[in-house]
Protein backbone atom coordinates (compact mmCIF):
# COMPACT_ATOMS: atom_id res chain seq x y z
CA UNK A 1 0.00 0.00 0.00
CA UNK A 2 2.90 2.15 -0.33
CA UNK A 3 3.57 4.83 -2.54
CA UNK A 4 5.00 2.98 -5.78
CA UNK A 5 5.55 6.42 -7.95
CA UNK A 6 7.94 4.20 -10.56
CA UNK A 7 4.71 2.36 -11.33
CA UNK A 8 2.63 5.50 -11.91
CA UNK A 9 3.79 9.09 -13.06
CA UNK A 10 7.39 8.12 -12.86
CA UNK A 11 6.72 4.79 -14.99
CA UNK A 12 9.28 4.01 -17.49
CA UNK A 13 9.04 6.36 -20.50
CA UNK A 14 7.29 8.89 -19.04
CA UNK A 15 9.27 12.32 -18.05
CA UNK A 16 10.96 11.41 -14.38
CA UNK A 17 9.73 14.58 -12.49
CA UNK A 18 10.12 12.32 -9.49
CA UNK A 19 7.57 14.91 -7.47
CA UNK A 20 3.95 13.26 -6.51
CA UNK A 21 2.35 16.38 -7.99
CA UNK A 22 3.65 19.85 -9.21
CA UNK A 23 0.33 21.75 -7.93
CA UNK A 24 0.91 24.55 -5.47
CA UNK A 25 -2.96 25.57 -4.44
CA UNK A 26 -4.12 24.17 -1.75
CA UNK A 27 -5.35 20.73 -2.71
CA UNK A 28 -5.47 18.93 -0.06
CA UNK A 29 -8.06 21.36 1.77
CA UNK A 30 -11.24 19.45 0.08
CA UNK A 31 -9.92 15.99 1.13
CA UNK A 32 -9.82 17.21 4.69
CA UNK A 33 -12.91 19.23 4.50
CA UNK A 34 -15.06 16.24 3.42
CA UNK A 35 -13.54 13.53 5.93
CA UNK A 36 -14.15 16.29 9.27
CA UNK A 37 -17.85 16.89 7.71
CA UNK A 38 -18.70 12.85 7.07
CA UNK A 39 -17.13 11.48 10.23
CA UNK A 40 -18.79 14.43 12.25
CA UNK A 41 -22.63 13.42 10.54
CA UNK A 42 -21.97 9.97 11.31
CA UNK A 43 -20.96 10.41 14.71
CA UNK A 44 -23.85 12.11 15.39
CA UNK A 45 -26.06 10.16 13.86
CA UNK A 46 -24.76 6.94 15.46
CA UNK A 47 -25.51 8.60 19.06
CA UNK A 48 -28.90 9.78 17.84
CA UNK A 49 -30.19 6.98 16.53
CA UNK A 50 -29.26 5.06 19.54
CA UNK A 51 -30.23 7.55 22.55
CA UNK A 52 -33.86 6.04 22.08
CA UNK A 53 -34.58 9.61 24.03
CA UNK A 54 -36.43 13.11 22.90
CA UNK A 55 -37.06 11.81 19.49
CA UNK A 56 -40.74 12.79 19.55
CA UNK A 57 -42.53 16.08 20.32
CA UNK A 58 -45.77 14.34 21.06
CA UNK A 59 -47.87 18.13 21.44
CA UNK A 60 -46.90 19.17 17.73
CA UNK A 61 -46.50 14.75 16.51
CA UNK A 62 -42.75 16.11 15.73
CA UNK A 63 -40.73 12.53 14.89
CA UNK A 64 -37.47 12.63 14.63
CA UNK A 65 -36.23 11.15 10.83
CA UNK A 66 -33.65 9.12 12.77
CA UNK A 67 -36.01 7.56 14.67
CA UNK A 68 -38.47 7.14 11.62
CA UNK A 69 -40.80 4.82 11.59
CA UNK A 70 -40.43 3.84 15.12
CA UNK A 71 -41.13 0.53 15.55
CA UNK A 72 -40.92 -0.22 19.02
CA UNK A 73 -42.95 -1.11 21.99
CA UNK A 74 -40.46 1.00 24.09
CA UNK A 75 -41.45 3.72 21.73
CA UNK A 76 -43.11 6.88 23.18
CA UNK A 77 -46.65 7.08 23.01
CA UNK A 78 -48.15 8.34 19.83
CA UNK A 79 -44.77 8.50 17.95
CA UNK A 80 -45.53 4.50 15.67
CA UNK A 81 -47.21 5.37 13.03
CA UNK A 82 -46.52 2.10 11.55
CA UNK A 83 -47.37 0.11 14.54
CA UNK A 84 -44.85 -1.63 16.77
CA UNK A 85 -44.46 -4.67 15.36
CA UNK A 86 -41.49 -6.06 17.22
CA UNK A 87 -41.79 -5.62 20.79
CA UNK A 88 -39.59 -3.74 23.20
CA UNK A 89 -35.87 -2.71 22.14
CA UNK A 90 -33.18 -3.29 23.99
CA UNK A 91 -31.11 -0.42 24.41
CA UNK A 92 -28.60 1.31 22.25
CA UNK A 93 -30.82 -0.50 19.02
CA UNK A 94 -31.97 2.29 16.97
CA UNK A 95 -35.77 2.41 16.82
CA UNK A 96 -35.69 2.76 12.93
CA UNK A 97 -33.50 -0.05 12.83
CA UNK A 98 -35.66 -1.31 9.53
CA UNK A 99 -35.03 1.38 7.60
CA UNK A 100 -31.24 3.01 8.45
CA UNK A 101 -29.23 0.41 7.13
CA UNK A 102 -31.14 0.51 3.54
CA UNK A 103 -30.41 4.31 3.73
CA UNK A 104 -26.49 4.07 4.72
CA UNK A 105 -26.08 1.69 1.87
CA UNK A 106 -28.28 4.16 -0.21
CA UNK A 107 -25.81 6.98 0.84
CA UNK A 108 -23.07 5.11 0.60
CA UNK A 109 -23.46 3.90 -2.75
CA UNK A 110 -24.40 6.75 -4.31
CA UNK A 111 -22.51 7.99 -6.94
CA UNK A 112 -21.81 11.43 -5.55
CA UNK A 113 -20.79 9.97 -1.82
CA UNK A 114 -18.53 7.65 -3.56
CA UNK A 115 -16.65 9.96 -5.30
CA UNK A 116 -16.41 12.04 -1.89
CA UNK A 117 -15.05 9.05 0.15
CA UNK A 118 -12.66 7.67 -2.74
CA UNK A 119 -11.02 11.14 -2.85
CA UNK A 120 -11.08 12.23 0.93
CA UNK A 121 -10.82 8.54 3.00
CA UNK A 122 -9.50 6.19 0.38
CA UNK A 123 -6.97 8.90 -1.61
CA UNK A 124 -7.60 7.43 -4.59
CA UNK A 125 -6.99 9.93 -5.95
CA UNK A 126 -7.08 12.82 -2.81
CA UNK A 127 -6.95 15.60 -5.73
CA UNK A 128 -6.74 15.26 -9.52
CA UNK A 129 -3.01 15.07 -10.92
CA UNK A 130 -1.87 14.36 -7.28
CA UNK A 131 -0.88 10.63 -7.06
CA UNK A 132 -1.94 8.28 -5.00
CA UNK A 133 -0.58 6.08 -2.23
CA UNK A 134 -1.70 2.59 -3.19
CA UNK A 135 0.49 -0.04 -5.35
CA UNK A 136 -2.35 -2.14 -6.93
CA UNK A 137 -6.08 -0.48 -8.22
CA UNK A 138 -8.63 -2.57 -9.75
CA UNK A 139 -11.60 0.36 -9.16
CA UNK A 140 -14.81 -0.62 -9.11
CA UNK A 141 -14.21 -4.19 -10.80
CA UNK A 142 -14.02 -6.99 -7.66
CA UNK A 143 -15.42 -7.30 -4.82
CA UNK A 144 -16.58 -5.68 -2.45
CA UNK A 145 -16.90 -2.34 -4.54
CA UNK A 146 -18.69 -4.10 -7.17
CA UNK A 147 -21.54 -4.43 -4.83
CA UNK A 148 -21.84 -0.52 -5.98
CA UNK A 149 -23.90 -1.58 -8.51
CA UNK A 150 -26.73 -2.66 -6.62
CA UNK A 151 -27.09 1.18 -6.12
CA UNK A 152 -30.71 1.57 -7.79
CA UNK A 153 -32.04 -1.53 -5.35
CA UNK A 154 -30.86 1.12 -2.48
CA UNK A 155 -32.63 3.97 -4.31
CA UNK A 156 -35.99 2.12 -4.30
CA UNK A 157 -35.86 1.80 -0.73
CA UNK A 158 -34.88 5.00 -0.32
CA UNK A 159 -37.95 5.89 -1.99
CA UNK A 160 -40.44 4.01 0.20
CA UNK A 161 -38.40 5.77 3.16
CA UNK A 162 -38.86 9.58 1.63
CA UNK A 163 -42.92 8.40 1.53
CA UNK A 164 -42.54 7.71 5.09
CA UNK A 165 -40.66 10.81 6.36
CA UNK A 166 -43.16 12.80 4.14
CA UNK A 167 -45.71 11.23 5.94
CA UNK A 168 -43.95 12.25 8.86
CA UNK A 169 -44.19 16.14 8.01
CA UNK A 170 -47.37 16.26 7.24
CA UNK A 171 -48.00 14.65 10.69
CA UNK A 172 -45.87 17.58 12.13
CA UNK A 173 -49.36 19.81 11.33
CA UNK A 174 -50.48 18.91 14.04
CA UNK A 175 -51.84 21.51 16.45
CA UNK A 176 -51.59 21.60 20.15
CA UNK A 177 -54.44 20.01 21.69
CA UNK A 178 -55.52 18.20 18.20
CA UNK A 179 -56.68 20.26 14.86
CA UNK A 180 -54.11 21.91 12.29
CA UNK A 181 -51.00 24.00 13.60
CA UNK A 182 -48.01 24.84 12.31
CA UNK A 183 -44.49 25.71 14.11
CA UNK A 184 -40.54 26.15 13.25
CA UNK A 185 -40.67 22.50 13.57
CA UNK A 186 -43.05 21.82 11.33
CA UNK A 187 -41.07 24.43 8.73
CA UNK A 188 -38.30 22.67 9.61
CA UNK A 189 -39.27 18.95 8.98
CA UNK A 190 -41.21 20.18 5.50
CA UNK A 191 -37.69 21.83 4.35
CA UNK A 192 -35.96 18.44 4.93
CA UNK A 193 -38.20 16.49 3.29
CA UNK A 194 -37.75 18.66 0.31
CA UNK A 195 -34.56 18.69 0.18
CA UNK A 196 -34.83 14.98 0.69
CA UNK A 197 -36.81 14.44 -2.77
CA UNK A 198 -33.87 16.70 -4.08
CA UNK A 199 -31.78 14.31 -3.63
CA UNK A 200 -33.41 11.07 -4.15
CA UNK A 201 -35.08 12.14 -7.21
CA UNK A 202 -31.88 13.31 -8.39
CA UNK A 203 -30.11 10.11 -8.31
CA UNK A 204 -28.45 8.59 -11.49
CA UNK A 205 -29.55 5.48 -11.13
CA UNK A 206 -33.53 6.99 -11.18
CA UNK A 207 -32.34 9.47 -14.28
CA UNK A 208 -31.32 5.81 -16.18
CA UNK A 209 -34.57 4.23 -14.74
CA UNK A 210 -36.72 7.28 -16.27
CA UNK A 211 -35.54 7.36 -19.57
CA UNK A 212 -31.39 7.45 -19.90
CA UNK A 213 -31.54 3.41 -20.89
CA UNK A 214 -33.84 4.49 -23.89
CA UNK A 215 -32.14 5.72 -27.31
CA UNK A 216 -35.57 6.88 -28.50
CA UNK A 217 -36.59 10.18 -26.30
CA UNK A 218 -39.21 10.92 -29.10
CA UNK A 219 -41.64 7.49 -28.31
CA UNK A 220 -41.48 8.39 -24.23
CA UNK A 221 -42.68 11.66 -24.52
CA UNK A 222 -43.52 11.32 -20.82
CA UNK A 223 -40.42 9.54 -19.63
CA UNK A 224 -38.60 11.78 -21.71
CA UNK A 225 -39.86 14.91 -19.78
CA UNK A 226 -39.38 13.31 -16.56
CA UNK A 227 -35.84 12.69 -16.99
CA UNK A 228 -35.19 16.05 -18.03
CA UNK A 229 -36.67 16.97 -14.61
CA UNK A 230 -34.65 14.67 -12.94
CA UNK A 231 -31.63 15.52 -15.01
CA UNK A 232 -32.42 19.17 -13.26
CA UNK A 233 -32.06 17.56 -9.60
CA UNK A 234 -29.06 15.67 -11.21
CA UNK A 235 -26.99 18.78 -11.71
CA UNK A 236 -27.21 19.80 -7.95
CA UNK A 237 -26.94 16.32 -6.40
CA UNK A 238 -23.58 17.23 -4.21
CA UNK A 239 -25.61 20.46 -3.45
CA UNK A 240 -28.72 17.97 -2.37
CA UNK A 241 -26.39 15.10 -0.57
CA UNK A 242 -24.57 17.84 1.78
CA UNK A 243 -27.77 20.04 2.24
CA UNK A 244 -29.73 16.98 3.09
CA UNK A 245 -26.92 15.90 6.09
CA UNK A 246 -27.35 19.45 6.99
CA UNK A 247 -31.18 19.28 6.76
CA UNK A 248 -31.12 16.04 8.62
CA UNK A 249 -29.27 17.36 11.68
CA UNK A 250 -30.73 20.56 12.17
CA UNK A 251 -34.37 18.52 12.49
CA UNK A 252 -32.95 16.47 14.68
CA UNK A 253 -31.47 18.56 16.89
CA UNK A 254 -34.17 21.02 16.93
CA UNK A 255 -37.00 17.81 17.89
CA UNK A 256 -34.32 16.50 20.78
CA UNK A 257 -34.36 20.19 21.69
CA UNK A 258 -37.88 21.09 22.05
CA UNK A 259 -38.52 17.22 23.27
CA UNK A 260 -35.79 17.68 25.82
CA UNK A 261 -37.38 20.75 27.34
CA UNK A 262 -34.51 22.96 26.24
CA UNK A 263 -36.97 25.70 24.58
CA UNK A 264 -40.50 25.27 23.77
CA UNK A 265 -41.47 25.38 19.54
CA UNK A 266 -42.32 28.83 18.08
CA UNK A 267 -45.69 28.65 16.72
CA UNK A 268 -47.05 30.12 13.93
CA UNK A 269 -50.38 29.07 14.03
CA UNK A 270 -52.05 26.93 16.78
CA UNK B 1 1.74 45.69 -18.73
CA UNK B 2 5.42 44.11 -19.64
CA UNK B 3 7.17 41.95 -16.80
CA UNK B 4 10.17 39.35 -16.73
CA UNK B 5 8.50 36.09 -15.52
CA UNK B 6 10.33 33.16 -13.92
CA UNK B 7 9.68 29.85 -15.87
CA UNK B 8 10.50 26.20 -15.47
CA UNK B 9 10.04 23.69 -18.01
CA UNK B 10 11.35 20.15 -18.80
CA UNK B 11 13.78 20.29 -21.27
CA UNK B 12 14.83 16.25 -22.65
CA UNK B 13 13.28 13.19 -22.51
CA UNK B 14 12.58 11.07 -20.09
CA UNK B 15 15.91 11.38 -18.23
CA UNK B 16 15.51 15.09 -18.72
CA UNK B 17 15.28 18.13 -16.20
CA UNK B 18 13.63 20.87 -15.19
CA UNK B 19 14.95 24.20 -16.73
CA UNK B 20 14.56 27.41 -15.06
CA UNK B 21 14.29 30.37 -17.60
CA UNK B 22 13.57 34.36 -17.26
CA UNK B 23 10.91 35.42 -19.93
CA UNK B 24 9.04 38.67 -20.84
CA UNK B 25 5.56 38.65 -20.57
CA UNK B 26 3.21 40.81 -21.96
CA UNK B 27 -0.28 41.63 -21.09
CA UNK B 28 -2.96 39.38 -22.59
CA UNK B 29 -0.71 36.73 -23.44
CA UNK B 30 -1.04 33.29 -22.56
CA UNK B 31 1.59 30.45 -21.11
CA UNK B 32 1.65 29.26 -25.19
CA UNK B 33 2.73 32.69 -25.92
CA UNK B 34 5.68 32.89 -23.42
CA UNK B 35 6.75 29.34 -25.09
CA UNK B 36 7.05 30.61 -28.46
CA UNK B 37 9.19 33.49 -26.93
CA UNK B 38 11.15 31.13 -25.21
CA UNK B 39 11.64 29.31 -28.42
CA UNK B 40 12.38 32.56 -30.10
CA UNK B 41 14.84 34.19 -27.97
CA UNK B 42 16.50 31.22 -26.12
CA UNK B 43 15.85 27.73 -26.72
CA UNK B 44 15.73 27.48 -30.37
CA UNK B 45 15.55 23.58 -30.08
CA UNK B 46 12.71 23.89 -27.52
CA UNK B 47 9.92 21.00 -28.36
CA UNK B 48 6.48 21.87 -28.24
CA UNK B 49 3.21 20.59 -30.11
CA UNK B 50 0.53 23.52 -30.80
CA UNK B 51 -1.72 24.24 -33.91
CA UNK B 52 -4.27 26.53 -33.58
CA UNK B 53 -3.86 28.60 -30.70
CA UNK B 54 -7.73 28.67 -30.27
CA UNK B 55 -8.59 25.56 -28.12
CA UNK B 56 -9.67 23.74 -30.66
CA UNK B 57 -7.25 21.51 -32.32
CA UNK B 58 -6.11 20.06 -29.05
CA UNK B 59 -2.36 20.05 -29.86
CA UNK B 60 -0.91 21.98 -26.85
CA UNK B 61 -1.66 19.67 -23.95
CA UNK B 62 0.96 20.30 -21.36
CA UNK B 63 0.68 20.09 -17.17
CA UNK B 64 0.97 23.91 -16.01
CA UNK B 65 1.69 24.11 -12.09
CA UNK B 66 0.90 20.09 -11.94
CA UNK B 67 -2.50 21.55 -13.79
CA UNK B 68 -3.29 19.30 -16.69
CA UNK B 69 -4.25 21.78 -19.42
CA UNK B 70 -4.04 23.53 -22.71
CA UNK B 71 -1.32 26.04 -23.31
CA UNK B 72 -3.14 27.89 -25.46
CA UNK B 73 -6.25 28.43 -23.30
CA UNK B 74 -4.17 29.55 -20.00
CA UNK B 75 -3.82 33.02 -19.66
CA UNK B 76 -0.74 34.53 -17.83
CA UNK B 77 -3.16 36.68 -15.79
CA UNK B 78 -4.38 34.02 -13.87
CA UNK B 79 -0.35 33.80 -12.28
CA UNK B 80 0.95 36.32 -10.22
CA UNK B 81 3.86 37.93 -11.17
CA UNK B 82 6.14 36.69 -8.57
CA UNK B 83 5.01 32.75 -9.49
CA UNK B 84 7.11 30.25 -10.81
CA UNK B 85 5.50 29.15 -13.35
CA UNK B 86 5.77 25.08 -13.82
CA UNK B 87 5.39 23.62 -17.69
CA UNK B 88 6.00 20.15 -18.01
CA UNK B 89 4.63 17.26 -20.62
CA UNK B 90 1.33 15.34 -19.66
CA UNK B 91 2.84 12.62 -17.35
CA UNK B 92 0.60 9.62 -18.35
CA UNK B 93 2.18 9.49 -21.65
CA UNK B 94 5.76 8.71 -22.21
CA UNK B 95 7.66 11.96 -23.36
CA UNK B 96 9.68 12.31 -26.56
CA UNK B 97 11.03 15.77 -26.22
CA UNK B 98 10.61 18.33 -24.22
CA UNK B 99 7.06 19.44 -23.87
CA UNK B 100 5.90 16.38 -26.59
CA UNK B 101 4.80 13.03 -25.69
CA UNK B 102 3.58 10.11 -27.70
CA UNK B 103 0.19 9.64 -27.40
CA UNK B 104 -0.32 6.69 -29.61
CA UNK B 105 -1.99 5.02 -26.27
CA UNK B 106 -4.93 6.68 -27.02
CA UNK B 107 -5.29 5.83 -30.89
CA UNK B 108 -4.65 2.41 -30.04
CA UNK B 109 -7.94 2.53 -28.04
CA UNK B 110 -10.05 4.71 -30.68
CA UNK B 111 -9.39 1.71 -32.93
CA UNK B 112 -10.46 -1.45 -30.69
CA UNK B 113 -14.18 0.19 -30.51
CA UNK B 114 -16.64 -1.22 -32.82
CA UNK B 115 -17.88 1.18 -35.54
CA UNK B 116 -21.70 2.70 -35.91
CA UNK B 117 -23.70 -0.06 -37.52
CA UNK B 118 -26.50 1.39 -39.09
CA UNK B 119 -29.45 -0.69 -39.12
CA UNK B 120 -29.67 -3.76 -41.92
CA UNK B 121 -32.77 -2.44 -43.66
CA UNK B 122 -31.77 0.96 -44.24
CA UNK B 123 -29.80 2.42 -47.20
CA UNK B 124 -27.32 5.31 -46.72
CA UNK B 125 -29.56 8.46 -47.68
CA UNK B 126 -32.50 7.26 -45.78
CA UNK B 127 -31.17 7.67 -41.89
CA UNK B 128 -33.64 9.81 -39.71
CA UNK B 129 -33.23 11.13 -36.19
CA UNK B 130 -34.74 13.22 -34.08
CA UNK B 131 -33.22 16.17 -32.71
CA UNK B 132 -34.34 15.07 -29.10
CA UNK B 133 -33.05 11.64 -29.84
CA UNK B 134 -29.51 12.83 -30.80
CA UNK B 135 -29.52 15.92 -28.28
CA UNK B 136 -27.62 13.96 -25.50
CA UNK B 137 -25.24 13.02 -27.63
CA UNK B 138 -23.74 15.86 -29.19
CA UNK B 139 -22.52 17.28 -25.99
CA UNK B 140 -19.69 14.45 -26.64
CA UNK B 141 -18.88 15.88 -30.32
CA UNK B 142 -17.32 18.75 -29.11
CA UNK B 143 -14.10 16.72 -27.90
CA UNK B 144 -11.54 18.06 -29.55
CA UNK B 145 -9.23 14.94 -28.39
CA UNK B 146 -6.56 16.69 -26.44
CA UNK B 147 -6.55 13.67 -24.20
CA UNK B 148 -6.35 15.93 -21.09
CA UNK B 149 -8.99 13.78 -19.32
CA UNK B 150 -6.79 10.37 -20.43
CA UNK B 151 -3.66 12.47 -19.04
CA UNK B 152 -5.46 13.02 -15.33
CA UNK B 153 -7.11 9.85 -14.81
CA UNK B 154 -5.67 8.36 -12.17
CA UNK B 155 -6.39 5.02 -13.43
CA UNK B 156 -3.97 5.01 -15.88
CA UNK B 157 -1.92 8.01 -14.69
CA UNK B 158 -0.80 6.12 -11.18
CA UNK B 159 -1.18 2.68 -12.37
CA UNK B 160 0.51 2.35 -15.77
CA UNK B 161 -0.12 -1.59 -15.40
CA UNK B 162 -3.61 -0.67 -16.38
CA UNK B 163 -3.63 0.85 -19.44
CA UNK B 164 -3.63 -2.51 -21.32
CA UNK B 165 -7.33 -3.20 -19.92
CA UNK B 166 -8.57 0.46 -19.55
CA UNK B 167 -9.72 2.75 -22.53
CA UNK B 168 -9.93 5.95 -20.30
CA UNK B 169 -12.64 8.61 -20.18
CA UNK B 170 -12.71 10.01 -23.71
CA UNK B 171 -13.62 6.86 -25.18
CA UNK B 172 -16.47 6.10 -22.49
CA UNK B 173 -17.63 9.37 -23.97
CA UNK B 174 -17.35 7.53 -27.50
CA UNK B 175 -19.14 4.60 -25.96
CA UNK B 176 -22.28 6.77 -24.86
CA UNK B 177 -22.26 8.35 -28.06
CA UNK B 178 -22.48 4.72 -29.69
CA UNK B 179 -24.72 3.61 -26.90
CA UNK B 180 -27.15 6.33 -27.07
CA UNK B 181 -26.98 6.35 -30.47
CA UNK B 182 -30.41 5.81 -31.91
CA UNK B 183 -29.71 4.05 -35.07
CA UNK B 184 -26.73 1.97 -34.09
CA UNK B 185 -27.32 -1.33 -34.61
CA UNK B 186 -24.90 -3.40 -31.99
CA UNK B 187 -26.74 -3.77 -28.58
CA UNK B 188 -23.32 -4.74 -26.98
CA UNK B 189 -22.24 -1.39 -26.58
CA UNK B 190 -22.53 -1.65 -22.13
CA UNK B 191 -20.46 -5.15 -22.16
CA UNK B 192 -18.04 -3.76 -24.57
CA UNK B 193 -17.36 -1.26 -22.10
CA UNK B 194 -17.40 -3.50 -19.20
CA UNK B 195 -15.21 -6.17 -20.73
CA UNK B 196 -12.87 -4.41 -23.10
CA UNK B 197 -12.93 -0.59 -22.04
CA UNK B 198 -12.59 -1.55 -18.31
CA UNK B 199 -15.22 1.09 -17.42
CA UNK B 200 -15.30 -0.90 -14.21
CA UNK B 201 -11.66 0.61 -13.07
CA UNK B 202 -13.53 4.61 -13.06
CA UNK B 203 -14.69 5.30 -10.10
CA UNK B 204 -16.12 8.35 -10.72
CA UNK B 205 -13.80 10.72 -8.68
CA UNK B 206 -14.78 13.30 -11.66
CA UNK B 207 -10.98 14.48 -12.72
CA UNK B 208 -11.94 14.11 -16.18
CA UNK B 209 -14.36 16.31 -15.54
CA UNK B 210 -12.34 18.76 -14.25
CA UNK B 211 -9.71 19.18 -16.68
CA UNK B 212 -11.83 19.06 -20.10
CA UNK B 213 -11.14 22.23 -21.81
CA UNK B 214 -14.65 21.68 -23.52
CA UNK B 215 -16.54 21.38 -20.35
CA UNK B 216 -17.85 18.13 -21.62
CA UNK B 217 -19.85 17.05 -18.32
CA UNK B 218 -17.75 13.38 -19.05
CA UNK B 219 -18.65 11.71 -15.65
CA UNK B 220 -22.36 12.20 -15.21
CA UNK B 221 -23.33 12.45 -18.73
CA UNK B 222 -21.46 9.43 -19.98
CA UNK B 223 -19.78 7.13 -17.56
CA UNK B 224 -22.58 7.06 -15.05
CA UNK B 225 -24.97 6.53 -17.71
CA UNK B 226 -22.44 3.80 -18.86
CA UNK B 227 -22.14 2.12 -15.59
CA UNK B 228 -26.04 2.32 -15.30
CA UNK B 229 -26.03 0.73 -18.43
CA UNK B 230 -23.89 -1.85 -17.55
CA UNK B 231 -25.94 -2.48 -14.63
CA UNK B 232 -29.27 -2.86 -16.56
CA UNK B 233 -27.04 -5.70 -18.88
CA UNK B 234 -25.18 -7.44 -16.26
CA UNK B 235 -26.13 -6.79 -12.59
CA UNK B 236 -29.90 -6.18 -12.48
CA UNK B 237 -32.41 -9.06 -12.38
CA UNK B 238 -35.49 -7.28 -12.48
CA UNK B 239 -34.02 -5.62 -16.02
CA UNK B 240 -32.86 -8.76 -17.19
CA UNK B 241 -36.33 -10.19 -16.66
CA UNK B 242 -38.55 -7.13 -18.26
CA UNK B 243 -36.65 -7.70 -21.29
CA UNK B 244 -37.24 -11.38 -21.24
CA UNK B 245 -40.75 -10.97 -20.58
CA UNK B 246 -41.47 -7.97 -23.05
CA UNK B 247 -38.34 -9.16 -25.62
CA UNK B 248 -38.61 -4.88 -26.34
CA UNK B 249 -35.04 -3.23 -27.51
CA UNK B 250 -34.29 0.10 -25.41
S1 LIG C 1 -14.08 9.93 -13.31
FE1 LIG C 1 -13.29 7.93 -13.95
S2 LIG C 1 -12.53 8.28 -16.02
FE2 LIG C 1 -12.78 10.29 -15.08
S3 LIG C 1 -10.76 10.74 -14.24
FE3 LIG C 1 -11.97 9.80 -12.60
S4 LIG C 1 -11.48 7.61 -12.68
FE4 LIG C 1 -10.81 8.53 -14.64
S1 LIG D 1 -13.23 14.79 -23.47
FE1 LIG D 1 -12.47 16.85 -23.06
S2 LIG D 1 -10.51 16.52 -22.01
FE2 LIG D 1 -11.05 14.59 -22.97
S3 LIG D 1 -10.02 14.60 -24.94
FE3 LIG D 1 -12.09 15.41 -25.28
S4 LIG D 1 -11.90 17.62 -25.07
FE4 LIG D 1 -10.03 16.73 -24.20
S1 LIG E 1 -26.46 8.75 -7.31
FE1 LIG E 1 -26.60 9.75 -5.42
S2 LIG E 1 -28.41 8.87 -4.68
FE2 LIG E 1 -28.16 7.74 -6.50
S1 LIG F 1 -2.95 25.07 -29.95
FE1 LIG F 1 -4.81 24.16 -30.56
S2 LIG F 1 -5.71 23.74 -28.63
FE2 LIG F 1 -3.95 24.83 -28.05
Amino acid sequence: MTQDLAQGVNARGRAKIGARTLRTDRWWLAPVLTVTGLTLWVIYAVVRASMQSDYFVPAYHYLSPFSSPCLSDSCVAGSSLFGTPFGAWPPLIPFAILTLPFLLLFRLSCYYYRKAYYRSYWQSPPACAVAEPHKKYTGETRAPLILQNAHRYFWYAAVIISLINTWDAVEAFHGKGGGIGFGLGTLIMVVNVVLLWGYTLGCHSCRNITAGRLTHFSRHPIRYGLWQQVSRLNAHHMGFAWATLASLVVTDLYIALVAGGAFSDFRFFN
Amino acid sequence: MTYDGHFRVWRGDDGGELVDYTVEVNEGEVVLDIIHRLQATQTPDLAVRWNCKAGKCGSCSAEINGHPRLMCMTRMSIFEEADTITVTPMRTFPVIRDLVTDVSYNYEKARQIPAFEPPADLEPGEYRMAQVDVGRSQEFRKCIECFLCQDVCHVIRDHEDNKAAYAGPRFFIRAAELAMHPLDARNDRATFARDQQGVGLCNITKCCTEVCPENITITDNAIIPMKERVVDRHYDPLVWLGNKIRRREH
